[in-house]
């Protein structure tokens, strides 16, 4: 329309500047303070240009680590964070296809009370069944392993909901056609459904990878040794010690690296990611 | 709620489902049952004996002035959270819905911080406002603002809602920016039009036509606000100083972890589930949930 | 090559809803089998069950001397085109014709020779690399066709395939669909709720209603000489006129059967057996209409007129039908104006009659 022109669009482009400046500075300080000393840091003396300690901080965090609280290299966090993310993300949607496959093209006795029963899963996260579930991951010996970390995780039903969904828009002609072209359970979802659900099972990995990398609480209580860290909860521990010791650069650049790999996915894959979110959601 | 045409079989099905409902079972139902029957029981200082206590712990909770305290705190939180998050959103949306150039690209750069871990957003807004060596409390100060967040209660408090909001304003903005997008430009043009100048028409027709999606993210928000400010608190805060960031899910994992006391937390967990159960109904209930994009 | 014969074919659905009611049907060898009928009449739901994709609650369906009840549907030999066509989105028309024979093992050489053949007849085959999404309507229906044929069955099944199409693109594929089945002889079983495909199309004609068969025959046949109400109606365009008759006219005109003596009836008159004419005709029946809306369509003229009471001495033989709106069908474009009186004769051999309940055919 008319009043688009002029004086209004530069307003707009305005204020979405200001808006993207501010949720990006505090991204910004702290890469510009992994590439800083120290001790400039602690004295307050901070420059907000980049230093040039770029290297040096990277190199030691990723592979040797704080010199003072956790003594372990980050890069073995961000491989236990990356194993963590894809058991959560990969088994979330192995689970969840088959069941809700079974749920939606067979017939079967109790077919609507198992519905029910990973459906009301929806309802409550992990945070409010956290002891009793770190008593049972803990009684099956799973304290500090990958699966212990995983599992809990797993148990949810937004996945199953998502495929169900997605199968009863798939027309029922195509099983017909695939009966008579003689696939039987099996063939006809691994030739036909599968491939059509590549779509809704990226969207899908994207969203669950985000939230598994991201995982903060349940990591916490059940990793007691240091090298089944999870980048978040080294990050924690790296501040942990009085604020005087705590190695700013080193944590910063772990951050930085903490915040990378979900970062990317979300702008490399931006398409599959706001669809996976908006899917999720309904 | 089914198709018509499905597979014949008499135990596939079952073996299909059977490992989602295990994983369900064990690590889902297990542990919820447990919570609600350990919210019953009372175990002594040592660890012991344990004695089935009925509804003991609960009372104590409503008769704890500090348990009321973290679920004034805790609403005072979310709303806060909620409100500058989705205000601070909605503007940004509407902006760029107009047709700008390079709106791709403004979605893009507003969107990333949804993948940034609470730990890290802790950390990072914590480094930026550290009273000693944060680079904004310099300014600060330097406006006369005595800032100390790690003194102050209501400093600290402030800290983690705009640290919360930050995260979500990329939620909030792709949902808002995909219900702009859904109402018809006709309805737009029509009330332009009508004689309605940009405001007006925001407020009378724009505004209106979003209310499912702002209740939908209101919830969203609320929901957000109990759970995943945890780890912005305890990399932050740790719920101090004193008690002054101490929200309902801090304080089961405080009370069950630090202080030992387990029927309290669970009594805590089961109400949390209770509150989160409403939450999710009164969604179900209420919004119309055709948010498209 | 097959028969396929329905004895006494019976569905009822869980719920207790009978969709099918006793069916007998007897499709003779390379025969174009046309079940037509009204939405909700069965139809689909036949077919369906000779394809297998639905239970066969009684009765006996047997394909080429083999009773298929309780036969999956791949292992029926049959291959069916479906209304939205059902193609594979994510395989190419290659992949999608070739499907159903891989999944029975057959040497790849062979499917090449089979796809390329169909692909062949029916003009695909600059396409067979694409995706179903990047075809026409009218090639994505050649495709589900395509897919029918490579496998070379003994029966083909149609779904209202051609009900997705634009009006002038049906016809084409009607005739496409007609000389491939003369040219292929393979039995084949199609339904429609068109009863112009359905006249056009059929050996045998099964009319459907409410889950019966209303009447078979060849589609002449049902045309000239409609066994009830409900055939008469429905086949036929624009549908035939139906009037009430009191027992002494039944008795007056149709003395011939003796089902029709001091009976009420219905009198049948097709719109096209009308003439307009200013004379009375002998054994026949003369009525007369004030002209209330007319439609040229070129070749004819539809005049819907209405009957009235007044005019009931003129009309005289054989008498005072009771007053409704009629249609006439006349060649050419030369009509009368509205509002204006006319008559409208038929001679006797173009009358039909019913018993009243619409479920007999008398005999004039």
């Amino acid at each position: 329309m008319v009043e688009h022109e002029g004086i209004q669009r530069y307003l707009a482009h305005a204020i979405l500047w200001i808006g993207i400046s501010v949720v990006a500075f505090p991204v910004y300080l702290a890469i510009v303070a992994s590439t800083q000393d120290n001790a400039v840091i602690a004295n307050g003396q901070m420059s907000l240009l980049p230093g040039g300690h770029f290297l040096q901080t990277y190199y030691q965090t990723i592979f040797v680590g704080t010199s003072g609280s956790t003594r372990e290299p980050v890069g073995n966090m961000m491989l236990n964070s990356l194993v963590m993310a894809l058991m959560i993300a990969v088994g979330k949607i192995a689970i969840s296809i088959i069941s809700a496959y079974a749920i939606v093209y067979f017939r079967f006795p109790f077919r609507m009370a198992m519905f029910w029963i990973i459906f009301i899963t929806l309802m409550l996260p992990v945070e409010v069944r956290i002891y009793p579930t770190y008593k049972i991951v803990a009684d099956l010996h799973l304290l500090d392993s990958y699966a212990g970390l995983s599992l809990p995780l797993i148990a949810s039903a937004t996945a199953t909901l998502l495929f169900r969904q997605f199968f009863m828009t798939v027309p029922d002609e195509l099983l017909e056609a695939s009966r008579i072209d003689g696939a039987g359970p099996f063939r006809f979802f691994w030739d036909t459904l599968l491939p059509l659900s590549r779509t809704n099972m990226a969207a899908l990995f994207v969203i669950l990878f985000i939230l598994g990398w991201n995982q903060y609480l349940w990591p916490l209580l059940i990793t007691t040794r240091d090298d089944m860290q999870t980048i978040q909860i080294g990050i924690r521990k790296m501040i942990t010690t009085t604020d005087a010791l705590t190695e700013w650069p080193v944590v910063m650049a772990t951050a930085v690296l903490a915040m990378l790999p979900p970062v990317f996915v979300v702008i490399a894959m931006q398409k599959l990611f706001v669809r996976g979110l908006v899917e999720t959601e309904k | 709620m089914q198709k018509q045409s499905i597979f014949q079989s008499k135990l596939l099905p079952y073996a299909l489902v059977a490992p989602q409902l295990a994983i369900v079972l064990i690590f889902f139902y297990w542990p919820a049952a447990q919570a609600v029957l350990q919210s019953f029981l009372l175990q002594d200082a040592f660890g012991l004996s344990t004695s089935f206590v009925w509804f003991e712990n609960y009372v104590e909770l409503f008769k704890d002035p500090r348990y009321f305290e973290a679920v004034v705190r805790t609403f005072v939180f979310s709303f806060a959270i909620a409100f500058s998050s989705l205000s601070f959103a909605l503007l940004l949306a509407v902006m760029a819905d107009k047709p700008l150039r390079g709106g791709m690209v403004y979605r893009t750069l507003l969107i990333w911080p949804y993948a940034v871990a609470p730990p890290v957003v802790g950390v990072l807004w914590i480094f930026m406002l550290h009273p000693s060596l944060g680079v904004l409390s310099r300014y600060l100060r330097d406006l006369g603002i005595d800032w100390n967040p790690l003194l102050n209660g209501d400093q600290a408090a402030l800290l983690i809602i705009l640290a919360a909001a930050w995260k979500q304003v990329s939620y909030n903005f792709l949902f808002f920016l995909a219900g702009l997008q859904s109402i018809p430009k006709s309805v737009i043009e029509a009330a332009a039009i009508d004689g309605a100048r940009p405001m007006r028409r925001f407020w009378t027709v724009i505004f209106p036509l979003l209310s499912p999606t702002i209740f939908f993210l209101l919830v969203v928000n609320i929901v957000y606000a109990f759970f995943d400010t945890f780890g912005i608190i305890d990399t932050m805060t740790r719920g101090g100083p004193g008690k002054a960031t101490e929200t309902l899910v801090y304080k089961v994992y405080t009370d069950g972890l630090l202080g030992g006391n387990l029927g309290s937390s669970a009594a805590q967990s089961v109400i949390l589930m209770g509150i989160v159960i409403a939450l999710t109904a009164i969604q179900f209930r209420f919004v119309e949930r055709k948010v498209t994009y | 090559m097959a028969n396929v014969t329905l004895r006494n074919v019976h569905k009822t659905y869980p719920g207790g809803f009978e969709a099918i009611k006793g069916v007998d049907v007897d499709v003779g060898d390379g025969q174009f089998c046309v079940l037509v009928g009204p939405s909700g009449c069965g139809k689909s739901t036949l077919l369906r069950m000779v394809a297998g994709l639905e239970t066969v609650t009684g009765g006996e369906i047997d394909i080429g001397g083999r009773v298929v009840n309780q036969i999956e549907p791949a292992d029926r030999d049959i291959a069916m085109v479906f209304q939205n066509y059902a193609l594979y989105p994510h395989m190419s028309v290659y992949n999608n014709m070739a499907y159903g024979l891989r999944n029975r093992g057959m040497a790849e050489t062979e499917i090449k020779t089979r796809v390329e053949e169909a692909a062949r007849i029916l003009e695909l085959a600059p396409m067979l690399e694409r995706k179903p999404r990047q075809l026409s309507g009218g090639q994505r229906q050649r495709v589900a066709m395509g897919r029918a044929i490579v496998r070379q069955p003994k029966v083909f099944l149609f779904d209202e395939p051609l009900s997705n199409l634009d009006a002038k693109l049906r016809i084409a594929m009607r005739v496409e669909i007609r000389k491939l089945q003369r040219r292929l002889q393979t039995t084949s079983i199609y339904v429609t709720h068109d009863q112009l495909e359905a006249m056009t199309l059929a050996d045998i004609l099964v009319v459907m209603n409410g889950g019966r068969v209303e009447q078979i025959g060849n589609p002449l046949e049902i045309y000239q000489k409609p066994a009830t109400t409900f055939v008469a109606s429905f086949i036929g365009a624009p549908p035939m006129n139906l009037m009430p008759l009191r027992p002494d006219e039944t008795k007056s005109r149709f003395a011939g059967d003796s089902r029709a003596n001091g009976k009420a009836g219905i009198l049948g008159i097709r719109p096209e057996d009308f003439v307009i004419s200013h004379e009375t005709i002998a054994g026949g029946v003369a009525l007369d209409l004030t002209v209330e809306a007319i439609e040229r369509v070129g070749a004819e003229t539809f005049i819907y007129g209405a009957r009235q009471h007044e005019e009931q001495g003129i009309a005289a033989n054989p008498g005072d039908l009771p007053p409704g709106e009629l249609i006439v069908r006349i060649p050419g474009a030369i009509a009368p104006a509205i509002g204006e009186r006319i008559r409208a004769i038929a001679p006797r051999e173009k009358l039909h009659l019913f018993s009243a309940d619409g479920r007999t055919r008398l005999e004039a």
